[in-house]
């Protein structure tokens, strides 16, 4: 959980503030060393991620400077086929659609679970019961993804059919495919929302634990019951963090591979159903398509994982943007 | 207005923090409509003592109270009593102003007031809050901006806030520890000239350290000693401010008073 300490607002270990007046300057061999040594791996770092950067850039746009397709908007993956016709229409809609199935379930039953423990859970509960859900991240995900197609495919038979049969008019829960198990972008949402709840759980956990006694013991005092303080009290003051934990867990949701690749069928095709199976995410069509591509396909396939890296690095600015902005509301 | 006042009996009372005992075996009465100030060096248990009289005490973890508070005639401590419901009756004023920071001045007001369910219409609602902050001398500075946060008030502004939103509900007893120690010796005086107010409505037990404070306010004054550091605190005497401060009957408090304390 190293991200937990950007959400809570712990200052880089790294910036110290400089000396106001400097004194006079007594260099010694181990401080110009360890400048030397920092520096050094400062720039270093710069250097690779500049150079990875441009390589991906430039595959990238080799790749689809080469496409027959419209890169955008083609749904079909046929980046090693004569002439190459591929686009990221079928990924970019499975992905948002697997995603926001995975926020829509896990957000609150993460809040549920971190205010529990948190504010509810007597200390004997709440250490065991946290403990439990960091264990639930330490599942490598390829463990998810068999899981996933081995034992809850088959078991959201019985739900998609109640879903279809009660609440079929809303068109997207609706199931018009026949057979008996869907792997569906509906039991990948599922999944995912169980490999998110962990993050969004330990972060909006450390945020309720951060709202000021004062706070509660306000809310307390004008006769508030439990659950009207932390309605008073707890939520208004946590509501930038729990914003920004989901952020993290949708990072997580967007990127995952292993676990989408083993559950989805993928196609290339897309349907408002979300219980049919079928759709592809841009992780998962990676996964899925790395092994056997040419030179060209890599590529291709390079090319969607940068933009599914700018999907990412701006849901992760989003999420910077808020946290600074209620640092500044704390201060 | 009906005053709602009540007299709040104390027998026999011990309040622990885990296994430490903090303060012990404390009787006392306070009088209705008048104003009770605690003094007493730091750490002989004020704020405890005065955190079981709306069973706050019990919200701190380990914390736990034996013996009898009456109010009136209702033990708070007794079987079957909600502790929501002693906390609606008995509102309580802290150290440092705790306005809601994420609430605009009239929402702070109104936190109380929509917890009870007691206003339901807005016009209601708008009138209680209205009145509220007139009883806490605040109306006229914040009338013009109801919907800022609370936050943006200044501190003196923020403690008369808190007020008003204690005596929003109408409680029949008003607990203060400490109100004015984070205040300016100018809003200071705004909120004893309140407290001067409000005892005619509520009865009011104030915890200060502040002597004069003590004395300008309060019409009864009890002494709170401890024997050693560690020991629990107990009650020394309480009576009539102007006995206290004059010609005590005890020796201890007499020292204390005259800063010959230690
Ligand atoms: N949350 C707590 N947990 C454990 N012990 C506590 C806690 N709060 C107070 N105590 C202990 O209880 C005793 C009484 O504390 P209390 O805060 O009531 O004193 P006080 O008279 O209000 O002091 P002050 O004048 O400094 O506010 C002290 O020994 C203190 O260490
Ligand atoms: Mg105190």
């Amino acid at each position: 959980m190293d991200t937990i300490d950007d959400i809570t607002g712990a200052p880089p270990p790294a910036a110290a503030p400089p000396a106001e007046s400097a004194p006079p300057a007594v260099t010694r061999v181990g401080d110009r060393v360890f400048l030397g040594l920092s520096r050094g791996s400062g720039i270093t770092l710069l250097v690779i991620m500049a150079a990875i950067a441009v390589f991906l850039t430039v595959r990238a746009v080799t790749a689809i400077s080469g496409d027959h397709g419209n890169f955008l908007t083609t749904f079909q993956w046929n980046a090693d086929a004569t002439p190459p016709v591929f686009g990221i229409g079928v990924l970019l809609y499975g992905t948002a659609v697997s995603s926001v199935i995975a926020m829509v379930l896990a957000v609150p039953v993460a809040i549920g679970i971190a205010l529990f423990i948190s504010h509810y859970a007597p200390r004997r509960i709440a250490a065991p019961l946290a403990y439990l859900v960091d264990l639930l991240a330490a599942v490598p995900s390829i463990v998810y993804g068999l899981w996933g197609a081995l034992f809850l495919v088959p078991h959201l038979q019985g739900l998609n059919l109640w879903m279809d049969h009660y609440l079929g008019w809303t068109v997207v829960l609706k199931q018009t495919y026949q057979g008996t198990a869907s792997r569906s972008l509906f039991s990948v949402g599922i999944l995912l929302a169980i490999m998110v709840l962990p993050v969004i759980t330990n972060v909006s956990r450390e945020v309720f634990r951060q709202v000021p006694r004062a706070h509660e013991e306000a809310a307390l005092a004008l006769g508030a019951t439990r659950w009207e303080v932390v309605r008073m009290a707890v939520l208004p003051f946590a509501r930038s963090g729990i914003i920004s934990a989901s952020m993290l867990g949708l990072g997580r949701a967007l990127g995952e591979t292993m676990a989408v690749a083993t559950v989805l069928s993928n196609s290339s095709t897309i349907t408002s159903h979300i219980v049919d199976p079928g759709g592809g995410t841009f992780a998962q069509n990676i996964a899925v398509y790395f092994g056997e591509a040419t030179p060209f396909g890599r590529d291709a396939l390079i090319a969607s994982g940068l933009v599914l890296f700018v999907i990412t690095l701006i849901v992760n600015g989003a999420a910077r943007l808020i946290i600074a902005r209620r640092k500044e509301y704390t201060a | 207005m009906i005053s709602v006042a009540k007299r709040i009996d104390v027998s026999g009372l011990s309040a622990y923090y885990g296994a430490h005992l903090a303060i012990e075996d404390i009787s006392m009465t306070v009088e209705p409509r008048s104003v009770t100030a605690f003094i007493g060096p730091s750490g002989c248990g004020k704020s405890t003592f005065l955190r079981t009289l709306n069973r706050m005490h019990e919200v701190v973890p380990g914390g736990r109270v034996e013996g009898k508070v009456l109010l009136d005639d209702e033990n708070l401590y007794g079987a079957g009593v909600d502790p929501v419901t002693v906390r609606r009756t008995v509102g309580m004023v802290f150290q440092r102003p705790n306005p809601f920071p994420t609430m605009s001045i009239y929402d702070n007001v109104a936190a109380g007031l929509r917890l009870n369910g007691v206003a339901k219409r807005k016009a209601e609602l708008d009138a209680l809050v209205e009145k509220s902050l007139k009883g806490a001398n605040l109306w006229n500075e914040v009338k013009d901006r109801l919907g800022k946060p609370g936050a943006g008030l200044s501190g003196g502004q923020q403690q008369r806030l808190c007020i008003a939103r204690a005596i929003a509900v109408e409680p029949q007893v008003l607990l203060m520890d400490e109100p004015c120690s984070a205040l300016d010796p100018i809003s200071t005086l705004a909120v004893e000239d309140l407290i001067g107010e409000l005892k005619e409505r509520f009865t009011i037990v104030i915890v200060t350290h502040n002597m004069q404070q003590a004395a300008r306010v309060s019409d009864r004054t009890a002494f709170f000693n401890l024997a050693a550091v560690g020991k629990p605190g107990k009650l020394v005497e309480i009576d009539e401010t102007q006995r206290i401060f004059s010609n005590p009957s005890v020796q201890a408090t007499e020292d204390y008073i005259s800063g010959r304390f230690g």
